[in-house]
């Protein structure tokens, strides 16, 4: 309010001081002219401390709307669940039902889909990832990693419905046609691919979402393996050991708590991903064993089914869902920055 | 002695081949990562540019089974929810920076409110839209443009407070005391010497920040809820380019097909040249002669 007031006040003088005081400089009067308000204000040393003091109440409270979010995501998830949860109470987690005409729900195959999507991912991407950062970091020549390292950015902006109609039209059929007929010869006797083969499924969900987050991991790791100080890969270089042997002894051990930590957060990531998962898990709330099988998962079902739940319980149910994500992903997070933050702290700037 | 110079030459061997193994492991995962990356990129060009059009641009959406029609409501509907969306992110982001670099520094407080904001980046955007769809669309009882503007809005918060905070950082003190030393209040130092100072850095957080949310369907989904209409009515539901594009995506029809790529070829030219707006500006060194 008061830096409104500062402000107008400011900008009413600037708009009046224009003309008159260059015609008094010109007709050379030399008396001083009346101080104007603001530059009594400036002057004065009580009321600037008044000003600083309002100017960081002002800061602190936006910083504060942090918070303030945090709370209000849950405070209305909580209280928008209620009905739900006074329903099904704990049950709602471990039931397989999910019938919305008879008003019965359980969350069992969303979560299971949700866990089954995202480990997939994870096992794809995380090897991927920390041999993209092995080569970026301690390999690539240097010509080539600003454009690799650019390249790796831009897979993480692309947005997320992108993947998903990408998935769709290309992903897709490649699985079904040529991927999935060759695990189903290979390993089909394990069961975790076999039944009718659609493309669209669990697998399919799980390879769009090591796409996703890929970049995320690769980036964090790669961030955590040059804050490992040089003079530890010299000294174990200077040990006559090979290169990957630096990188496994010097580096990788180094750095391996700031990796877990973004491996971490890349499930956070994967755990939440919303919307190309929706459009190739199949959207069926069904626990199967096989990879090909479609299922669903708990973003999925929000996004799917929320602008058709018809009854309150319907929408309670869906929205403790959203509720059971959004603390998941809060715990899963804060545990993945802690990790990180405990290897990158008080590191000097990186040196590139 | 033979056998113990015959172990290590076995061992120089052993240990050459890990090395070797190594290093082309990685090379192999770094091209597995960059070739879906050019698959998409390909596909989407080839695929998004075949359906632009001139209608693409000044048309809406033509009812199922007329050919043509394109998704200028969409990209009309996307500027103004970004709009209202940068109008509530950037300021209390920029200002939520400004505190976390200038005021707490170092402090429990400072450090608190920035892992919250770290872990709230984490959190899914449906789960921010149903939290907005509670708090907006369900007391006011229908969607709204203005409820899909907050759930952006929202969204950028955190990420521009951090970019702020670590741009504020990088201003030397030297800069802050000469100001100050000149008598010059704190607010006004922070706000035309400090805040100046890393203007470009900041814009830059607030263009990725952008970049973001310009892309984000999820929380679009139950607040702006999509319109296949031209409106700029903030109290009725708008369009928004990626929710066209997911609509189009799921749906059966072969034009629809072609109009979904042809949104998301705009969609990635956007965020594209955003995105290299931004590292063209960061490597020409945000902060001259800062450090």
């Amino acid at each position: 309010m008061v830096l409104v007031k500062i402000k107008l006040q400011e900008a009413g003088v600037a708009g009046q001081s224009g003309s008159p005081s260059r015609g008094r400089t010109r007709s050379g009067v030399d008396s001083q002219p009346e101080p104007s308000l603001v530059r009594k204000f400036l002057l004065s040393r009580g009321s600037s401390a008044f000003a600083d003091r309002t100017f960081r109440g002002l800061m602190l409270l936006c910083a504060f709307s942090i918070f303030g979010i945090v709370a209000l995501i849950a405070t209305e998830l909580v209280l928008r669940s209620q009905m739900s949860i006074n329903k099904f109470g704990m049950a709602f987690f471990f039931r397989q039902i999910w019938d919305p005409v008879s008003g019965d729900f359980g969350a069992l195959p969303f979560i299971y889909g949700t866990l089954a999507s995202s480990f997939l991912a994870l096992l794809i991407a995380v090897p991927l990832a920390i041999g993209l950062a092995i080569f970026l970091t301690e390999m690539c020549p240097r010509f080539l990693r600003s454009p690799l390292a650019f390249i790796t950015e831009l897979l993480a902006a692309i947005p997320s419905v992108v993947y998903g109609l990408w998935a769709i039209f290309v992903l897709v059929p490649i699985l079904r046609e040529h991927v999935n007929p060759v695990l189903a010869k290979t390993l089909g006797w394990t069961g975790l691919f076999s039944g009718p083969n659609f493309g669209i499924g669990m697998l399919a969900a799980g390879v769009i979402l090591a796409i996703m987050i890929l970049p995320i991991i690769s980036s964090l790791t790669r961030e955590v393996m040059t804050s490992v100080p040089h003079t530890q890969r010299e000294a174990v270089l200077a040990l006559g050991a090979t290169r990957w042997e630096m990188i496994r002894m010097g580096v990788l051990r180094n750095a391996r708590i700031g990796i877990v930590g973004s491996i971490i957060l890349g499930l956070g990531r994967a755990l939440g991903e919303t919307m190309a998962v929706t459009m190739v898990i199949g959207n069926r709330p069904e626990i199967a064993k096989s990879l090909f099988a479609p299922g669903y998962s708990m973003a999925a079902v929000i996004a799917s089914e929320f602008t058709e739940a018809s009854d309150d319980l319907y929408l309670s149910a869906l929205m403790e869902i959203g509720l059971a994500l959004f603390i998941v992903t809060i715990v899963v997070n804060a545990l993945a920055r802690l990790l990180v933050w405990a290897v990158t702290r008080g590191t000097p700037a990186r040196i590139n | 002695m033979a056998h113990r110079s015959n172990t290590s030459a076995a061992n120089r061997i052993w240990r050459t081949i890990a090395n070797h193994v190594a290093t082309g492991l990685a090379v192999v995962s770094t091209i597995l990562v960059v070739a879906p990356l050019v698959a998409i990129f390909v596909y989407l060009i080839y695929k998004g540019a075949s359906s632009l059009n001139f209608a693409f641009f000044t048309q809406a959406p033509k009812p199922v089974g007329e050919a043509g029609g394109g998704m200028a409501n969409s990209i009309l509907g996307s500027a103004i929810l970004l709009a209202v969306g940068s109008a509530i992110g950037v300021p209390i982001g920029i200002a939520g920076g400004i505190f976390l670099a200038e005021f707490g520094r170092g402090g429990r407080l400072a450090n608190t409110i920035r892992f919250t904001a770290d872990v709230l980046n984490g959190v899914p955007s449906i789960v921010m839209g149903i939290a907005v769809y509670s708090l907006i669309v369900l007391p006011q009882k229908h969607f709204s443009a203005l409820s899909g503007g907050v759930a952006l809005g929202i969204m950028m918060i955190p990420t521009i407070t951090r970019t702020t905070e670590e741009m504020l950082l990088m201003v030397p003190h030297a800069i802050r005391e000469a100001a100050l030393g000149l008598g010059v209040p704190n607010w006004r130092s922070v706000l035309a010497i400090t805040l100046k100072t890393a203007s470009p850095g900041i814009i830059t957080g607030c263009m990725l920040a952008f970049a973001r949310v310009a892309g984000e369907t999820a929380p679009l989904l139950f607040t702006a809820f999509g319109n296949q209409f031209w409106s700029a009515n903030l109290n009725e539901p708008i369009a928004a380019l990626p929710l066209q594009i997911f609509i189009y995506a799921i749906s059966p029809y072969d034009e629809w097909h072609r109009l979904a790529w042809a949104g998301a070829l705009v969609l990635i030219a956007l965020i594209v040249v955003a995105v290299s707006l931004v590292r063209y500006v960061a490597s020409r060194g945000i902060l001259k002669g800062a450090n």
